[in-house]
């Protein structure tokens, strides 16, 4: 299984990709950051939703991971996206027969490229996040926010907490991505796939009827990546993300290896 | 008795009601180039995918290196295969598309080069793979599957997209291949091709194996045409005449005489020819092509 991924970081560490990925996390992690920040007197809000964020907040332990925090749900999308075109393609490119060619043991393929791209999502999260940490520091004087509380214990727990929450909540997002690649075998239709259910359809179920929205996936996922809130708690998503993603992995697992390589 | 690289018993695939393949039932002998013809959608793909492990068998069995294809991790380590063509990721290199193909079966990476040489890209080798040529994606489809330096080397249409000078590279590397040992499972569509090198030849139509055996056992099945050719054109019905009177099956192909007999009715056609007052400007036996054989065999017209 090492082989495989081994093999796998070699097309995931081709340029196009990877730096594309690093560009577009960087640029979301840069911008949300910096919005915060040079926003902090914007009548607007400088937050979600329009929320604004004053000195005082972000100067406790929690302003260190906030620019973070807002970029990690975007990881995720980033996330599925990647995880199910590079799952997808090796179907509709017909690339697959070579590689149950060299290595038959379909599970060990499934299970490489699922490392590998773990190995990805944490690098594209660890950069994502050194990113914002980095601009935080840099804008933090401008924007009249003290950082003495930055650099305590609690805020190095509170970041490494929130690294972990983001980097499980991504590959909850990968492996929905990656699951439905699998199970659509075309990329397009994939990714269209997810980002409209998570970004549109849950969000219009959610609007419709309030109580689907703890049972949702995406909702959940996203959940995950926050540390739980108060309406939905950090148990309950665990409970409801594994559900999805151990009952869709299984279905997934065994098209992928019972069903016959025709293309 | 000979040993096989491929049997195959009764070996069926079928999709809903349609058969892709039915009953197969042949073999490949080891060492040998054993071409595998048929026309388009005959089966041959389905085939080579089922001996691959892609596809799993609807019913029978078959072997490949001695192993059962229900265990194909056990002989595809001795396998290189090109099924359908070329088929490599876009944005990567051919270099690094072998690669990863040489990192996923645990062969060494020094081979790439090698390969890479072996086919004539070297100096493209550091190209994207969208931006080759047919024939240039077909070799670097060849190079993969010379990856794991294999005992059984199959490949589905090796030659389409190569220009001439291709095709007789391709032909080279088969031979080659063959001398020291490996046996090569080679389709195409291009029956003269495999005419000059298969010993072995399968044949398919509608799902079935309609020929396994020796290239020679086929042609010499087939009956041999007598081209006789007048020393005067005018000549030409009155020895039409004389030979369709004995008995012969005969047919005027641009102002020759194609006379459906045995070889040794040569001799007796130029006497009968002679006795007439006739003389013959040329005399020849001609055994039908693979391709001729191919279309009488399947009932297909050219």
């Amino acid at each position: 299984m090492i082989r495989v991924v081994i093999a796998e970081l070699r097309k995931l560490r081709r340029p196009t990709l990877l730096l594309g990925t690093i560009a577009t996390v960087g640029g979301l992690s840069a911008l949300f950051t910096s919005i915060i920040f040079l926003m902090i007197d914007s009548e607007d809000g400088n937050s979600r939703r329009g929320e604004s964020i004053g000195p005082e907040e972000l100067s406790q332990a929690t302003g260190l991971v906030y620019g973070f925090r807002l970029v990690g749900a975007f990881l995720g999308i980033v996330a599925l996206c990647i995880f199910a075109s590079q799952t997808a393609q090796e179907y509709s490119l017909g690339t697959l027969r070579n590689l149950l060619v060299r290595q038959p043991s379909r599970m060990k393929i499934l299970a490489g490229k699922f490392i590998s791209m773990k190995i990805f999502a944490l690098v594209m999260v660890l950069f994502a996040g050194a990113l914002s940490i980095l601009i935080s520091f840099a804008l933090a004087g401008r924007a009249g926010v003290d950082t003495s509380a930055w650099t305590t214990s609690d805020a190095m727990e509170l970041l490494f907490k929130s690294t972990l929450n983001i980097f499980i909540a991504t590959l909850c997002f990968g492996t929905f991505g990656m699951i439905l690649g699998l199970l659509l075998r075309s990329p397009i239709s994939a990714i269209a796939v997810g980002v409209l259910w998570i970004l549109i359809l849950e969000n219009i179920l959610g609007a419709l009827i309030k109580s689907t929205g703890k049972w949702l996936p995406g909702f959940n996922f996203s959940n995950l990546g926050e540390g739980g809130n108060p309406s939905l708690s950090y148990r309950h998503s665990v409970a409801v993300s594994l559900a999805y993603l151990i009952i869709g992995g299984a279905i997934a697992a065994v098209f992928f290896k019972r069903r016959d390589v025709a293309n | 008795m000979e040993k096989t690289a491929i049997s195959a018993s009764d070996l069926t695939k079928i999709y809903g009601e349609r058969a892709a393949l039915s009953h197969g039932n042949f073999v490949v002998p080891e060492g040998s180039i054993c071409g595998f013809v048929g026309p388009n959608g005959s089966g041959k793909t389905t085939t080579i995918r089922m001996l691959l492990g892609l596809i799993a068998p609807t019913s029978g069995t078959a072997t490949v290196l001695g192993e059962s294809i229900s265990h194909p991790e056990k002989y595809l380590p001795h396998v290189g295969a090109m099924i359908e063509g070329p088929a490599f990721y876009p944005a990567l290199s051919g270099r690094e598309n072998l690669k990863v193909l040489a990192e996923l079966g645990g062969f060494p990476l020094s081979r790439v080069d090698q390969l890479l040489e072996k086919v004539d890209l070297a100096d493209r080798g550091g190209s994207k793979f969208k931006t080759y040529s047919l024939g240039m994606k077909q070799r670097l489809g060849i190079a993969a599957a010379l990856l794991p330096n294999p005992k059984l080397l199959i490949l589905d249409e090796p030659t389409n997209g190569l220009d001439p000078s291709g095709i007789q590279e391709v032909r080279g590397i088969i031979k080659d291949l063959a001398d020291s040992g490996t046996t090569v499972f080679v389709s195409s569509h291009i029956l003269s091709e495999l005419e000059m090198i298969c010993e072995y030849l399968i044949m398919l139509r509608e799902g079935r194996v309609i020929f396994s055996g020796r290239t020679q056992e086929l042609l010499s099945g087939q009956k041999p045409i007598i081209v006789a050719k007048p020393e005067y054109d005018v000549d030409l019905t009155n020895l039409a005449k004389k030979l369709t009177d004995s008995g012969f099956n005969i047919s005027i192909v641009d102002g020759s005489l194609h006379i459906e007999a045995a070889q040794e009715a040569s001799a007796t056609i130029n006497r009968m020819a002679f006795e007439t007052g006739i003389t013959l400007a040329s005399i020849s036996v001609v055994l039908p092509t693979l391709e001729e054989t191919f279309f009488e065999m399947t009932g297909d017209s050219k």
